[in-house]
C-alpha cells in the first residue's frame, strides 16, 4: 500500500535551478532530496525539492539569500 | 541493497557495450575535426564518419551514406526535418501518440500557417492508421508517425502508412526514437522518405548522436547555417547532403561511439537482442497486469512490441510511485507525462501520469521478478 506523508514541497521553472536547490541545499547542510514533482502541486514532469513541512521557513530563507527562485511551495500530503 | 536496477531503457539505455566507451576514450585521445583539415587526426575523424554513415545506411537499408546527416539527438533531426520541409500553406497529418519532439515543431509551425491534423488515438494508444488516407488534402505534403509509442510501447505500422504515403504522392516521415537498432527498418521497401534517430537508446551510443536519413530526391532546407569545410566562398549553406544539413563541428567523439555500437549491434543481431528484451517486457507484463490494484496501459494483444510496460497503481500518484520504487527498492523508472501529453489524454492519465518501466537486453529475469514483486507489495 502506498501511504501518503505530509511534506514540504518547492518546484522549479527548471531542471537547472532544482539541481541548483539541491547544490546549497548540501553546502548548508539543508534537509530533504530532489523527488519527481507530485500530481497534487503540477501534472506532467520534473522534480521538486522535499523535505519535512517544519523546513519550510528555513528553506525559504535558504533559497533566499542563495539567489534560488522557485515556482512553488506548498505542504501537503504526497 | 543490491545495485540500481536500472529499467528506465526507454528514456537512454545506461549500459552500454564496453566497445563504445572504448572507442570513445578513443576518439578523444586521437581524433580532429571531421572535414576541418587534411592532416592525419582530421582525416581520422574524416574517416570516422563516414564509416558511421555507411554503417547507419546500411542498417536501415538507405540509399546513400552521404543521405545521413548526424545531429546531436532525434529532436534536432525532427526539427531539422520538419522546419525544412514545411511552408505556410502546407498540410501535415500526425497522430496522438508523437512526443513532444514532433508535437511542439508542429504547433510552432501551426502558427507560421500550417495547417494540422492529428489522429486520434484510442483508450489502448492504438491509431486508426486508415485515418493518414482519409485526411489527406491537395495540399498535404507530410505524414509524420512515430514507430513506437515512447509511454505505452505500442508499434504502429510504418509499412502500411509509407505505402499510403507513396500512392498519394506525399512524404512520410518516421520518428524511430524508440526503435532504431532493435526493430527492423528498411526505408526503400517502408517507402520512408525521411527517418529521424537517436543514437543513445536502442543503438546503444553516447548521447549526443543521433541524426536524419534522406531519400535522395527529397529537399529539406537547412535549420543552421555555417561552416562545413567546403565551399567556403559561397554565400549560402552548400546545397549536397550530408553538408546541406550539418553545420559547424559535429559531435565526433560521441559518433566513435555510435561507430562501435552499430558494429557491436550487427555483431550480436538486433533480432537476438529484441527477443529478450520482449521475453523479459512479457514476463513482467505478465506477473503484473493480473494485480488487482494495478492499470496497465497500451496494447498487449499484439507480439511485436517495444519493451515498455507503463502502469498505474491504484490512484497513487506516479511520482509518489517511481519515487518508493527507487527509494525502498532501488529501482529506476519515469513517472509522470513522458512528454506525451496528447497519448496520455487518450489513456486517461493527465493528472494521474504513469508509471513507465522499460526494459533492454542488458536486464535480467532476476531483475524484471524483483520489480514485479515490488509493484505487487506497493498494491497490497
Amino acid at each position: 500500500m502506498i501511504r501518503k506523508e505530509r511534506k514540504v514541497i518547492i518546484t522549479f521553472h527548471t531542471t537547472a535551478m532544482a539541481i541548483a536547490m539541491e547544490a546549497v541545499c548540501r553546502k548548508r547542510q539543508a534537509p530533504g532530496r530532489l523527488i519527481p514533482v507530485p500530481k497534487s502541486i503540477s501534472a506532467g514532469c520534473g522534480m521538486a525539492w522535499c523535505a519535512a513541512p517544519e523546513e519550510k521557513d528555513m528553506l525559504c530563507q535558504l533559497m533566499k539569500e542563495e539567489g534560488i527562485t522557485h515556482q512553488e511551495i506548498q505542504v501537503c500530503m504526497i | 541493497m543490491h545495485d540500481l536496477i536500472y529499467l528506465d531503457n526507454a528514456a537512454t539505455t545506461m549500459k552500454k557495450p564496453e566497445e563504445v566507451v572504448q572507442a570513445v576514450t578513443r576518439a578523444l585521445c586521437s581524433l580532429g575535426n571531421s572535414g576541418r583539415g587534411v592532416h592525419g587526426a582530421a582525416l581520422d575523424a574524416s574517416r570516422l564518419v563516414y564509416e558511421t554513415r555507411v554503417l547507419v545506411n546500411e542498417l536501415f537499408h538507405g540509399w546513400d551514406p552521404s543521405q545521413t546527416a548526424f545531429t546531436m539527438n532525434a529532436t534536432e533531426a525532427l526539427n531539422i526535418a520538419l522546419f525544412g520541409l514545411l511552408s505556410p500553406g502546407d498540410h501535415v497529418i500526425t497522430t496522438a501518440a508523437e512526443h513532444n519532439s514532433v508535437l511542439r515543431p508542429l504547433y510552432a509551425l501551426e502558427k507560421q500557417g500550417v495547417e494540422l491534423t492529428i489522429l486520434p488515438c484510442d483508450r489502448m494508444g492504438r491509431v486508426d492508421l486508415n485515418g493518414f488516407q482519409r485526411e489527406i488534402r491537395s495540399n498535404t505534403r507530410l505524414l509524420v508517425c512515430t514507430h513506437g509509442s515512447n509511454l505505452t510501447g505500442n508499434l504502429y505500422d510504418i509499412q502500411k502508412i509509407g505505402e499510403i504515403a507513396a500512392n498519394m504522392n506525399v512524404l512520410f516521415l518516421v520518428d524511430a526514437s524508440q526503435t532504431a537498432g532493435i526493430f527492423p527498418i528498411d526505408l526503400q521497401r517502408m517507402h520512408i522518405d525521411v527517418l529521424c534517430f537517436t543514437g543513445h537508446k536502442s543503438l546503444l551510443g553516447p548521447q549526443g548522436t543521433g541524426g536524419l536519413i534522406v531519400r535522395p530526391d527529397v529537399k529539406i532546407r537547412p535549420l543552421l547555417y555555417g561552416g562545413t569545410g567546403v565551399q567556403t566562398y559561397r554565400k549560402e549553406q552548400p546545397p549536397e547532403m550530408p553538408a546541406a544539413l550539418e553545420a559547424g563541428t559535429m559531435n565526433v567523439h560521441g559518433l566513435a561511439g555510435l561507430h562501435a555500437s552499430l558494429q557491436w549491434l550487427k555483431e550480436q543481431g538486433a533480432e537476438r537482442l529484441r527477443e529478450k528484451e520482449l521475453e523479459l517486457m512479457r514476463e513482467f507484463y505478465h506477473r503484473v497486469s493480473p494485480l488487482s490494484n494495478v492499470t496497465v496501459y497500451g496494447d498487449f494483444s499484439v507480439r511485436e512490441r517495444c519493451p515498455i510496460v507503463s502502469l498505474n497503481i491504484a490512484d497513487a500518484d506516479s511520482s509518489r510511485a517511481a519515487d518508493l520504487l527507487m527509494q525502498e527498492y532501488g529501482i529506476a523508472v519515469r513517472p509522470g507525462a513522458h512528454c506525451a501529453p496528447l497519448m496520455h489524454k487518450a489513456l486517461g492519465t493527465c493528472e494521474q501520469g504513469a508509471v513507465r518501466f522499460s526494459f533492454s537486453h542488458t536486464n535480467t529475469m532476476e531483475e524484471v521478478i524483483f520489480a514485479a514483486d515490488a509493484v505487487r507489495e506497493l498494491a497490497e
